[in-house]
Parts: C-alpha cells; structure tokens; sequence
C-alpha cells in the first residue's frame, strides 16, 4: 500500500524515511569531512561541490515528504504508549522533518552569500540558482556557523530518534521500528 | 543630430589614431617585456560570469628578425605567485596545490617554436607552454598594436586547455578554456 493507514505506515513514507536518513547521516559526514581536508584543497573542492549536490537531492525530497506528510494519515499511536510519549515523539518528527529543510536552506545559504559565486551545479546537470540576498564574508560566515550549528544539532536529535526507535524494538519488544519496515501494529 | 555629433567626434579624433603604417616585417631587434605589460586570464563558469584575473609579476623577450616573423624567437615566463583576481581567497586557492602549486612550480613557461606572419601586422605563435611540470603545445595570436621610439606594443591572446597541465578542477563548473588577453610592451635593448 502507498499510502498511510490508521495501523500501518504506506510504502511511499517508508521510502522516503530511510532514504531520507540514510542521506541525511551521510550528509553530515561529508560536510564535517569538507572541513576535516582543508589541507587539501583540490579534494576539499570535490566534496563541496558532492555535498551541495546531495543537500539540494535531500531538500528535494524532504519537501516531498513534507507535502506527502501534510496529505497524509498518520498510523495510530500504539496501544499502551503514554500519551507524554506520544507527544514528545510527534514533536521530534515534526522537528527533524523541518530541519531536514531548514539545513539544507541555511547551506543554500552560504553559497548565495559568499563572495566567491560558486555555481550550484547539481550532479553536474543543473544549476541551482542563488538565492537574492547580499554577499560578504562576514554574511557567508554566519550562515556557515548557522548551517553547521543546525546541522549537528539535527544530527543528535536523529540520534536520539534513533535511539528511541531501538529501544522500543529491544527493550519494549513493540512493533514501533517493525512499522517503519511496513509491518502493522500488533497489540 | 546625434548621429551628427558622433560623426565629428570620429573625425576629431582621426589626427591621433597612428596611421596603419606599421608592419611586422619592419620590426627587427631584441625587446625586452616591460613591467608596464598586461597580462590578463579568464575562466567562465557555468550560468555566467567567471573568474578574471591578472599576473603583476613576468618577463619575457621578442627577438624579431627583420623580414622575417619565422626566424623570430618569443620567450615569456610568468610567476603564478603573483595572480591577482582581487578575492584573496580565490588567489590562495589558485596558488595551492589544487591548481597552481607555486611551491613546487613557481613559474610558467612559453617558448615560441614557430611563428607565421598572416597579414601585415598579425602573427601566429607556436610555441611549448611548461606549466606545473608539465609540457604542452599552444598558439598565441599576436597583433601589432604600437610602435613608438624604442617600444612596440604587441595584443596576444590565446585560449589554452587547462586540463593537460593537472589543473583541471572545477571543471565543468568552470570552463576547462583558460583565455589569455595580454598587452605585451616590448622595450628595444
Ligand atoms: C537509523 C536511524 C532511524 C531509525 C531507526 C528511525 C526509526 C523511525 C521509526 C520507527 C519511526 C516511526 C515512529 C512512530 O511510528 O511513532 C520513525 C519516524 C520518523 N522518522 Fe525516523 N528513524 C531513523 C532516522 C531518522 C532520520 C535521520 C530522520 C530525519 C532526518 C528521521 C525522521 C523521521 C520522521 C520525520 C518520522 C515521522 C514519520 C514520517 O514522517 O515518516 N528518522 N523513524
Ligand atoms: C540536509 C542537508 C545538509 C546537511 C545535513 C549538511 C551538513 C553539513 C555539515 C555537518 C557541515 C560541516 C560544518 C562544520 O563542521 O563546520 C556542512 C558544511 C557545509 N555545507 Fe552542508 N549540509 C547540508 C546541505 C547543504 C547544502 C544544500 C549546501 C549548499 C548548497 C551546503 C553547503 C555547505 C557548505 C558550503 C559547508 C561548509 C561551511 C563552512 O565553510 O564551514 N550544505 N554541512
């Protein structure tokens, strides 16, 4: 099934899910390792351009995945989850979904207001234009702060996502990380 | 009227354009570059603009044989060290090992191996451009611009590959087609 059901999470937001986390992980290696090579310029230069590219793939699809969500039931919280939980739960997701944009917003950030006009060519097949704001270094400067503090933050909070997930399925022994595979609640 | 008034100031100015008397084939002796030259690159990048850029720091002769543009010799060497493109970030980038290396190559070479007069004051230059370690065959076009006492003026410009020298990164953000522009004075010895 594609879509949500009261007991069960569609094919649609199972894809996206993991391939968006799988990404979004991946995505924060990458950027902290652009910094890691600063003493080597020429493959420094490469990642950048990668990570720009699939930060512009997982804006993509974390819009998406936003729209989907807002058209979207969602599958019921489970039987005997405290309610506590089940709002704090709803409100990491809501907050992780926005920041799987808001990141990549604040990196399209450095690039339109860096002095250095960088073309975001995507996977070498499109340019992605800049967005209209004033370029300096002091503005590129704050939105790299912004960006990483963002990106690091959202990094610990899927963290946390991920943790919780796991020990519902080790520890709770329920079925909340076995729906996120398709499977439908079992009371 | 406009039209009027843009004729007369063509007209005006026709006592100061230097008659079109100057040829390659009266030239003949051994110039040095003047420091006073231009030399001036640019690299276009996808969706508009580029990277432009000068080096402030070369040398470089003509020995010019008199009737002769073939039996004719141009030496040039730049220090890439010096490149300017006015954003200091992009100068140390040019100067790293991911393009330049002036450490390790700390001047770029060109020597002409052949030259062909086409026209009275336009020149084609073969020659062997040694860049990062590395070799290659490239052509200038060169027009005879000034000569006045004991300088000559010469535009050359010439679009190179970057590629063949390891310097192709960013490409195909940036233009693989480096473009030469260059005001070259030479000052009779
Ligand atoms: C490997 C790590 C991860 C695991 C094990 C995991 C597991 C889960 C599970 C089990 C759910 C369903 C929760 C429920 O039904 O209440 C879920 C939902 C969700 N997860 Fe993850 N997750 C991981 C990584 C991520 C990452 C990296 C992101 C974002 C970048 C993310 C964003 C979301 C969102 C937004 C939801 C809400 C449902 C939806 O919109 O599809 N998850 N996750
Ligand atoms: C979900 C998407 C993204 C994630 C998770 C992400 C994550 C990161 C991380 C962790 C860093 C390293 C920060 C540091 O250690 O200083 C970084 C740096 C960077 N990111 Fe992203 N990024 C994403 C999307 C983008 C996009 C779309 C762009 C540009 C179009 C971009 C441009 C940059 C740039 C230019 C840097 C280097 C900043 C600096 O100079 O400090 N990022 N990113």
């Amino acid at each position: 099934m594609l879509r949500n059901t009261r007991t069960s999470y569609g094919t649609v937001a199972i894809v996206l899910h993991w391939t968006i986390a799988l990404l979004f992980f991946a995505q924060i290696a990458l950027g902290f390792l652009t910094q890691a090579v600063a003493d080597r310029p020429r493959l420094q230069f490469d990642l950048y351009q990668w990570h720009k590219s699939f930060g512009f793939l997982i804006l993509a699809l974390a819009l998406v995945r936003l729209a989907w969500s807002l058209s979207s039931i969602r599958p019921l919280p489970l039987p005997g989850v405290p309610r506590w939980e089940t709002t704090a739960a709803r409100t990491v997701h809501r907050l992780i979904l926005a920041l799987t944009i808001a990141v990549p917003m604040a990196g399209w950030m450095i690039a339109s207001t860096s002095p250095l006009m960088i073309p975001s060519f995507v996977f070498d097949l499109v340019v992605v234009p800049d967005l209209p704001f004033t370029r300096s270094d002091a503005i590129e400067a704050f939105w790299s702060r912004t960006h990483a503090l963002l990106a690091y933050g959202s990094g610990l909070l899927a963290l946390a996502h991920a943790g919780a997930a796991i020990h519902h399925h080790l520890l709770r022994k329920d079925t909340t990380l076995a729906r996120m595979f398709g499977a439908h609640t079992v009371r | 009227m406009r039209v009027m008034f843009f004729a007369i100031s063509l007209l005006m100015l026709l006592p100061v354009m230097p008659a079109r008397a100057d040829t390659l084939s009266a030239l003949r002796g051994r110039y040095v570059v003047d420091p006073s030259s231009h030399i001036a690159f640019s690299v276009a990048q996808i969706g508009g603009g580029g990277i432009q850029g000068v080096f402030p720091r070369f040398s470089g002769t003509f020995d010019l044989q008199p009737g002769d543009m073939a039996k004719s010799r141009v030496t040039f060497s730049l220090q890439p060290e010096s490149v300017a493109t006015g954003e200091p970030r992009v100068e140390k980038f040019l100067r790293s090992s991911a393009v330049f290396d002036v450490e390790a190559y700390p001047t770029i070479t060109f020597r002409s191996t052949a030259i062909r007069q086409e026209g009275s004051d336009h020149a084609v230059i073969q020659g062997v451009l040694t860049a990062r370690g590395i070799a290659h065959r490239e052509t200038f076009e060169a027009t005879l611009v000034k000569r006045q006492g004991q300088t000559i003026t010469f535009h050359v410009v010439g679009d190179l590959m970057r590629s063949p020298y390891g310097m192709d990164v960013g490409t195909p953000i940036y233009s693989n087609v480096v473009r030469f522009d260059m005001m070259l004075n030479g000052r009779r010895r």
